[in-house]
Formats: C-alpha cells, sequence, structure tokens
C-alpha cells in the first residue's frame, strides 16, 4: 500500500507531532508515503471564503501532481483533508468545472485519483483487528474522550463518519484498551482561529469542551485535526490564568501518537514530549512509556 | 370523406400563452377530412361546448377532435357535450395541448405550436377510424368494504351502514379505534378524544348493518368496480370470539407484561390482550410472539381461567372471501421514526419523547393515570421544550411536506401541560405556525397569551444530556442569536407519514401512491376521496396528512361517493372494450389466462369451411367484465383481438401521421 502523502502547513510546524505519529504508524502498518514534491497550500480557510475557484484550484494543483504518479493522497490534517476531498466532488461532479480549474492551474487533474484522511487509511480501512493485531501494549483503560471537531464529519458527502455520533476513534480507543467515554460535544466548534482573532468568543469555545470533557471523566482527549489540537492543547493556561477556578490539565493526543504509542513506539519519539501540557504523567499512570 | 370538427382551446393563457392556438386551428383547417376548424378561450365552459354542438349542426359534423387540456381532465366532459349534439360519444378524441405541449415546452413557443398541430394532426388521423361504441350494463353488489377502523373508517362505515348497505371494517389491530384512541384531548375544543369516538365506536359494534373484523388484513382484491372479490386474512387471534364474553379474567391472570404498542411503550400489557379497556370489539387476542404457552409450550394459564372455553391455541389463520360494490381505503397514518435525527440523540435520550407518547403521558387511562411524568426516572418535568417540524418540511431527513397537524397539537400540549403542572415552563421552537382552521388561531393565541407557553423561531441544532437535564440549542431567528434551553423533557413533534404497508396495499387494490407513497386521489381539487381505480375511495389521513375534523369530513365525503355508486340496481361500463374477430381466431385461449378481470371465455362457433358446417373453438370477451386493459391484445399471436377505441388501425393511423 502506497500514499501520495500531503503534510501540509500545520503538520510541518505546529503539528509536527501529528506528521511524526502517522509516518511512525504508517510504517508499523506497512504503509509506504511518499510526500507530494513541491506541494503547495491547501487554502484553508483563507482561499474559499475569498474566491471559491481560487478554494478548489489550490488543492488541484496537489492533486494533480499526485495524480501523475497514480497515488491516492493521504492527508492527516482535517482541513487539508476537507478541501482536498471537496476538490475531488467537484472536479468528479463537473465537466465544466474540471476545465475552469485545468485552465486555472495549468495542470489536468482528472479526478482518476482521490485523497483519504488518516482516520480513514489507519482506523476505518486498515479495520480494527488490525489495529488490535499491530497493539504491544495496551491503553489500561484509559479514559479518553474522542474529540472529532467539524471538518472530519461535515459536509455529508465529505465527512467520512457519522455527522452527529462519529465513532471511528472511540472505536480505535477501545480497540486499542482505552475506554472511550460518551459524551456529547464530539462535534462542537473548537472556534478554529477565533481564541487568536476574537478571544472571548474562541476561547469560550475552548472552555465549554474541556469542561464537558472533565464532567463526563475524561481524563485525556484524542483529536484527529492540528488546529482542534492547538485550541484544546495550547490555551489551557490561558484559561486557567482568565477564568477563575478553572484548573484545566487535560492532556490531548492526536489518535496518532496513541496508536504509535501501542504498537511499541516510545512516547518521545511519537511526539508527545512536545505538548503544552503534560502528558508524561498520565502515560506513566497507564504504563506507556 | 369524413366530416371532422377541430376545436382548439386556449385554456385562458395555460395553452394560448405558449402555443398560436389560433395557427393550430387555421392549420388543422386544412387538414384531410376536416370539415371544421375553430378555437376558443376556453372550450369546456357552456358557450364553449354550445360551439361545438352548433358547429356539429352547422357543418353537418360526424367526428370531433378538441384540442385543450388531458383527457384524465375533460374527455367526460366533451364525450357528453358530442352526445348531446347527436354524435355517438366515442366519435371523439382528445389533443393534449396543455400537460403535453404548453405546460412543458413554455419556454420553446414556436416548436410549441409545432408540435400541437402534429398532435393535432395525430388526433384527426385517429378520430377518422373511430366507430360508434355502445356501453354495456352490470349489476352492482350492494355491500361496502371500508379498510381501517379509525375515525375515518368509522365514520365512512356509519354513513353507508345508515343509508342502508351492508359494511364491513377490516381492521388489522385487535381493536377499532385507531390513533385517535390513543389521544387524549382534541384541539381547538380540548374536549375528550374516548369521550367523542368512544360512542361512535359502539355505534359501529351495534350497526345492524356492520361488521367488524378486528385483526384482519386485506390480502387479495380481484374484480372491479361494483363486484370486487375481496379476500381477508383474519389473523388468529387464538380467542374464539363467539364463545368469549369479556369478562378479562385472562388479562388478569397471565404472568407476561411486555411493552404495551397502544402506550407508545410506555406502559405494559399482558401477552393476552386488550389493547386497552374501551376495546371494540372488547375480546382479547394473544401475542403469540411474547406468549410463553407459544414459546415454551407451557403455561396455559388463560385457557385454564376461562370460564367459558374461548381460549383455543390452535386456531389457525381464516381466510374469508366476500364481495363488495365499493371500497373505502382508510388507513391512517404512522407516526415518523425521530431516530434519523442525530443532533437530537438518535432516538436514544429517554426523555425525548414524540407528542404520541405524551399524549399517553396526559391520558388519564394511560401508564402514569394521567401525571405528565418523564420516562427516565419519572420525575415530573418542570420545564418542558416542544420541538415541530420534525420529520415534516425538511428534506435531508423527513419529508418535504408539512405535517398539517403538529402546530395545533403542540399548541394544545403545551396548553395541557401548563395546566396539568403548575408553574411549568414550556418552550415551542417553530418554523411557522400555522393555524388554518376554525378556532384554530384562537387556540394557539391562547397558549401563548394565557398560558405563556414560550414560542421561539428558530430550528433546534442539538439537545444533548448534562446531568438530568436536556440542553436545547437553537436559533432564535427573531434575534438572531443562538440560544440554549435547559428542560426536564424534550416532546418533537415528528411528522406523520404513509403506513409503511401503504405501497403494498396500493398494490393489491391497483390504486397509486404519491412521490411520499400517501394514496393518490383522482384529482387534487375535483375528485378529492376518489381514486384513478373505480369504485375505492379514500378516507382520512391514508391520503395525506389530516386533522380529526378534515379526516371526518372527508370520510362522509368517500362514504357519499360509495353510498351513490351503490344505489344504483346496475352500472354503465366503459364501452372501450376488447373485441375479437372471430374469422382469425385459433381458439388457443392464451388471452383467457392473460386476462386479469376473468373476462375471456372460450365459446364454440359454427362456420362454413370448404361447403361444409364445422364446429370450432373461439375466445369471447364479456363486455361487462373487460375492463379495457389491453394486455389480451399484445398476447394474441394472430393479433386478433382489439381494443375498441385503440384499435391497431387507429394506432397506425397517430403512429403515421406524427412520423410521416
Amino acid at each position: 500500500m502506497k500514499y501520495a502523502y500531503y503534510p501540509g502547513c500545520s503538520l510541518h510546524s505546529t503539528g509536527i507531532e501529528y506528521d511524526i505519529s502517522s509516518k511512525l504508524v504508517a510504517k508499523r502498518m506497512g504503509i509506504e508515503l511518499k510526500e507530494i514534491p513541491d506541494w503547495n497550500c491547501c487554502g484553508a480557510s483563507a482561499a474559499h471564503t475569498t474566491n471559491h475557484m481560487l478554494g478548489l484550484a489550490l488543492p488541484a494543483r496537489n492533486l494533480a501532481i499526485a495524480e501523475k504518479e497514480g497515488l491516492d493522497v493521504l492527508a492527516p490534517c482535517a482541513a487539508c483533508y476537507n478541501r482536498m476531498k471537496t476538490t475531488e466532488l467537484a472536479v468528479k461532479a463537473s465537466e465544466q468545472t474540471k476545465q475552469k480549474i485545468a485552465n486555472i492551474t495549468e495542470m489536468d487533474y482528472q479526478g482518476n485519483i482521490g485523497v483519504k484522511t488518516a482516520l480513514e487509511v489507519f482506523v476505518k480501512d486498515a479495520g480494527l483487528e488490525a489495529v488490535k493485531a499491530l497493539a504491544t501494549k495496551t491503553l489500561g483503560g484509559m479514559k479518553v474522550a474522542a474529540y472529532y471537531g467539524c471538518l472530519l464529519v461535515r459536509p455529508h458527502d465529505v465527512g467520512i463518519d457519522d455527522m452527529e455520533n462519529p465513532m471511528l476513534m472511540d472505536d480505535m480507543v477501545t480497540a486499542l484498551g482505552g475506554e472511550a467515554v460518551q459524551w456529547p460535544f464530539k462535534t462542537e466548534c473548537c472556534g478554529a482561529s477565533l481564541p487568536t482573532a476574537k478571544g472571548k468568543v474562541g476561547l469560550k469555545l475552548v472552555y465549554d469542551i474541556l469542561s464537558m470533557a472533565q464532567s463526563v471523566g475524561a481524563e485525556a482527549i484524542v483529536t484527529a485535526c492540528p488546529l482542534c489540537f492547538v485550541n484544546l492543547d495550547m490555551r489551557q493556561s490561558d484559561l486557567n490564568k482568565k477564568v477563575s477556578g478553572s484548573s484545566f490539565k487535560i492532556p490531548i493526543f492526536y489518535f496518532t501518537e496513541l496508536m504509535a504509542i501501542a504498537f511499541g513506539e516510545k512516547p518521545a519519539s511519537a511526539g508527545a514530549g512536545k505538548h503544552f501540557v503534560n502528558t508524561s504523567e498520565i502515560l506513566a499512570k497507564y504504563n506507556l512509556k | 370523406m369524413r366530416r371532422v370538427g377541430v376545436f382548439v382551446c386556449h385554456c385562458g393563457t395555460n395553452i394560448n400563452g405558449v402555443v398560436d392556438c389560433e395557427k393550430v386551428a387555421k392549420t388543422a383547417a386544412g387538414f384531410p377530412n376536416v370539415a371544421f376548424a375553430t378555437d376558443y378561450k376556453y372550450m369546456c365552459t357552456e358557450p364553449g361546448q354550445d360551439l361545438i354542438k352548433n358547429a356539429i349542426k352547422e357543418h353537418n359534423l360526424d367526428r370531433v377532435v378538441v384540442a385543450s387540456c388531458s383527457p384524465r381532465m375533460h374527455e367526460p366532459t366533451f364525450r357528453a357535450c358530442i352526445e348531446s349534439g347527436g354524435l355517438n360519444p366515442y366519435l371523439f378524441e382528445m389533443a393534449n395541448l396543455r400537460e403535453q405541449c404548453s405546460w412543458v415546452h413554455a419556454n420553446n413557443k414556436e416548436l410549441a405550436t409545432v408540435k400541437a398541430i402534429d398532435l393535432v394532426r395525430k388526433a384527426v388521423a385517429k378520430v377518422v377510424k373511430n366507430e360508434p361504441l355502445q356501453k354495456s350494463r352490470i349489476s352492482i353488489t350492494k355491500r361496502a368494504l371500508v379498510i381501517g377502523g379509525g375515525v375515518a373508517g368509522i365514520q365512512a362505515a356509519l354513513d353507508i351502514a345508515d343509508a342502508g348497505n351492508p359494511v364491513t371494517i377490516v381492521e388489522k389491530e385487535p381493536s377499532i379505534g385507531g390513533r385517535m384512541a390513543q389521544i387524549d384531548k382534541t384541539f381547538p375544543t380540548i374536549d375528550c378524544s374516548a369521550c367523542i369516538l368512544g360512542p361512535k365506536m359502539v355505534d359501529a359494534a351495534k350497526h345492524p348493518n356492520i361488521e367488524i373484523i378486528s385483526y384482519a388484513q386485506v390480502e387479495h382484491v380481484d374484480g372491479y368496480v361494483g363486484n370486487f372479490e375481496v379476500t381477508i386474512r383474519k389473523k388468529a387471534r387464538s380467542v374464539d370470539l363467539k364463545k368469549c364474553t369479556g369478562c378479562g379474567t385472562c388479562q388478569e391472570k397471565c404472568p407476561t407484561k411486555v411493552d404495551s404498542e397502544f402506550d407508545m411503550k410506555l406502559g405494559k400489557r399482558k401477552a393476552i390482550y386488550t389493547p386497552f379497556p374501551q376495546a371494540v370489539p372488547n375480546k382479547p387476542v394473544i401475542d403469540r410472539v411474547n406468549c410463553t404457552k407459544f414459546k415454551t409450550g407451557k403455561c396455559g394459564i388463560c385457557q385454564k381461567v376461562c370460564p367459558v372455553d374461548a381460549v383455543d391455541y390452535e386456531q389457525q389463520d381464516e381466510l374469508i372471501i366476500e364481495k363488495y360494490g365499493a371500497i373505502v381505503v382508510a388507513t391512517g397514518y404512522q407516526q415518523f421514526d425521530h431516530s434519523a435525527y442525530g443532533e437530537y440523540g438518535y432516538g436514544k435520550y429517554p426523555d425525548v419523547i414524540t407528542g404520541l407518547h405524551l399524549e399517553r403521558l396526559i391520558n388519564a387511562s394511560g401508564p402514569t393515570m394521567g401525571k405528565i411524568k418523564r420516562p427516565s426516572d419519572h420525575k415530573i418535568p418542570e420545564t418542558v421544550a416542544f420541538i415541530q417540524c420534525v420529520g415534516s418540511r425538511d428534506e435531508a431527513k423527513g419529508h418535504a411536506y408539512c405535517s398539517r397537524t403538529c402546530c395545533m397539537y403542540t399548541a394544545k400540549h403545551a396548553t395541557l401541560v401548563s395546566e396539568k403542572i403548575p408553574g411549568s415552563k414550556s418552550y415551542v421552537f417553530y418554523m411557522d405556525v400555522r393555524t388554518p382552521g376554525k378556532g384554530y388561531e384562537e387556540f394557539y393565541k391562547r397558549t401563548t397569551d394565557e398560558y405563556g407557553a414560550q414560542y421561539i423561531r428558530g430550528r433546534v441544532s442539538k439537545i444533548y444530556e448534562k446531568g438530568d437535564k436536556l440542553v436545547v440549542r437553537g436559533e432564535d431567528s427573531l434575534i438572531g442569536r443562538p440560544v440554549e434551553v435547559e428542560v426536564d423533557m424534550v416532546v418533537l413533534a415528528v411528522a406523520m407519514e404513509p403506513q409503511s404497508d401503504a405501497g403494498e396495499l396500493a398494490r393489491i387494490l391497483g390504486i397509486s401512491v404519491d412521490k411520499d407513497k400517501w394514496f393518490t386521489e383522482a384529482h387534487p381539487k375535483l375528485k378529492p376521496v376518489e381514486t384513478h381505480t373505480a369504485g375505492i375511495f379514500l378516507a382520512g389521513a391514508a391520503q395525506g396528512p389530516k386533522d380529526i375534523p378534515d379526516s371526518v369530513a372527508q370520510a362522509g365525503a368517500a362514504a357519499s361517493k360509495a353510498i351513490g355508486l351503490l344505489s344504483k340496481v346496475e352500472m354503465e361500463t366503459d364501452a372501450m372494450v376488447s373485441s375479437v374477430d372471430e374469422s382469425r381466431c385459433s381458439g388457443c385461449l392464451i388471452c383467457k389466462g392473460i386476462c386479469p378481470y376473468k373476462a375471456i371465455d372460450a365459446k364454440m362457433i359454427q362456420e362454413r369451411v370448404g361447403g361444409k358446417m364445422v364446429e370450432r373453438q373461439v375466445a369471447s370477451v364479456n363486455k361487462s367484465l373487460c375492463q379495457g386493459c389491453g394486455a389480451c391484445t399484445v398476447a394474441c399471436r394472430a393479433g386478433c383481438l382489439n381494443l375498441l377505441g385503440f384499435t391497431n388501425e387507429q394506432i397506425l393511423a397517430e403512429v403515421e401521421a406524427v412520423c410521416l
């Protein structure tokens, strides 16, 4: 199995743990990843809010490069996946759109290859049995809240799981021996860029998610999107300062980190040492060193 | 040469707005055999019909073509018109310039006119070959079948029976009563549902002309208007209705408790049960799926305690075959399953219930004896949110249509909650409040003004559990802000939808359903209770969402149509029936097996062959039974069967007129 790998900007910067752990999981699963040469920005979320065709053309260029090699694309970042899938569906649905895009990019993306996200490749396609088979360690009943955010499940045609109650990450957590706590905020808005741009509005959204996770007894939150991760991980100390009575200390993980660690990788080499909220305590509690 | 008159109708601007009717008439005047052609604004009106009648006399016409709307609409009108003008009504053809031309080609007027001329040319070619036809007559079985024993079925049965006709009600549940029996109070008068339905149920049971077959379903329908032959499967009740006195001892002693369907699974019933205390017939049935005797062979308590020996474990389904002249379909609706709504918890939150659940909770004979207690912990809810249009007006998850009753029953529920739980607060999330009925708007106004229900305009995007509360998150689209309310219970006004077996029943009856599977009326305005199959009528919500007053009114209308039909001694049948060219028929009788109406049989004829008289077998069509479906004409290997009015010669003349 071989995929054209599209890291996007996040996985080379703020979401480097996602990049490292995705590559480790792929390696363990025998999936070869070849980074798309000379890839460009996927456009999220500035391009499609500015100009519809620009929003389609930017991902189309990356897809066109992958198509030359005849490889489907693996895009772990939820936003990259969402933009590329939107483009893939638009090209497949309309000859006219395809032509328009080709005129802009001066490259020929025919829609012969498509895009998948990491959760799809590593969990949905691989199957829970394969995940279980590769695990050498168990999460030991760690109470984990699976948080999906918006871009992996919406809109309907682009989403990879149930829109209101997605289960892929929950099932993965269970397969690795953890306890996936059921909670109502799986697909709440994390605020995206609002915590930066409009602190009061954005931080409240992060606060709601973290306190709901806390109230249902989650010891950790697992996510599959670099922006969700940053908001949930980085904003906790900020919230503890600004909101009286709050003392959040909930470790946030990429689902690939938990997979890699369960597959036998050292937490530090899977990226778990780079988080804002310390992860060593919880990992030690469950003997995941 | 024939003398054909062509009459082109403008239908106001319906046709003339697109098709150049004057040009069509002028062109038609030049067709062979056409003696006269003209156009007029409304051909179906009295002046329009007079125009046709006068032209027949003036121009000595022997055939008529009207180019107007669909024959479904006005063929009978114009046939009657030319008949009173002195022509045989079958010397007539219609060209459909409206549904099949102007309405679908509004964006290309020029080509529409060309097509209209072609359609008229085709009709003229056919009418030239038309021959006068005569109708025949058949006798009528003076007896009606009503399928479904809800309020619509009961009303229709009572009306038909009161007119002196025997009626059979076939009800699939153990008792008649339908949805109305489950409802506590009715809007806008808040009178007790059971108190107004109960007497009607008893009237039906006691009526000398009404027979109720409950726990039964229609399995097969043969025949035709006036003479339907219906097979009814009477499911094994395991109780002998003739012996049973309805004393109720068996229900008392039965040790097996299961969720009661009548109580929306909020209460329990026994394995041998009547669905509710006022059931008609008030005699139990054994639920064989849950009965211990049927599951393990042990128990048998009900049989032991029955004082009249009415319990019969060996009873089998019974097939009843009866003849009926008319059928009224009143099978009602079912509730939309809100588990399609993930945002409302996929049907998994116990305190998110539907309107019918609340009816049972309010009802004095319901599982909580009329105390509104929420299902999860039996606490009395102090705050209740109502969400309207769940499954209605939502193409993504439910149905495109409006279910018509929900605005009013939600207002009723909010009123009743406020009365039953003093100090409680109701929130109603709505899209629009639709109250088109007598006293309805006033009722809604009282709900907000006097009972203090808070109406919030906007759809709910999410419900989630928070502790023992439910958080309802939506948008108040009047202030343009998201809103969240914490409540103890949520009531969903779920859509009405056709019974899941409506499609199957339609197939059995030979009637049609629309895109949503509601039974289709013959005309949305002018034939609201008829179906396209003569002799079958519609009543109540089986035809589309309806409240009680509308269902009862429609039931009366369907009953009067049935009574009209049954009041005749015999009935004219269509003259467009199949006919056999005996000289060419070999008597193979392939047609006999194909005919769905049992209208073809063998007969012996004598003919002279080579100077000698011989006797041989040919097919013969019973004109009273033949429904003109045409199945036999295509089955005949020699092509010697022809459908009168649609003979091979006529069809080929049409094809030639258009294609050559």
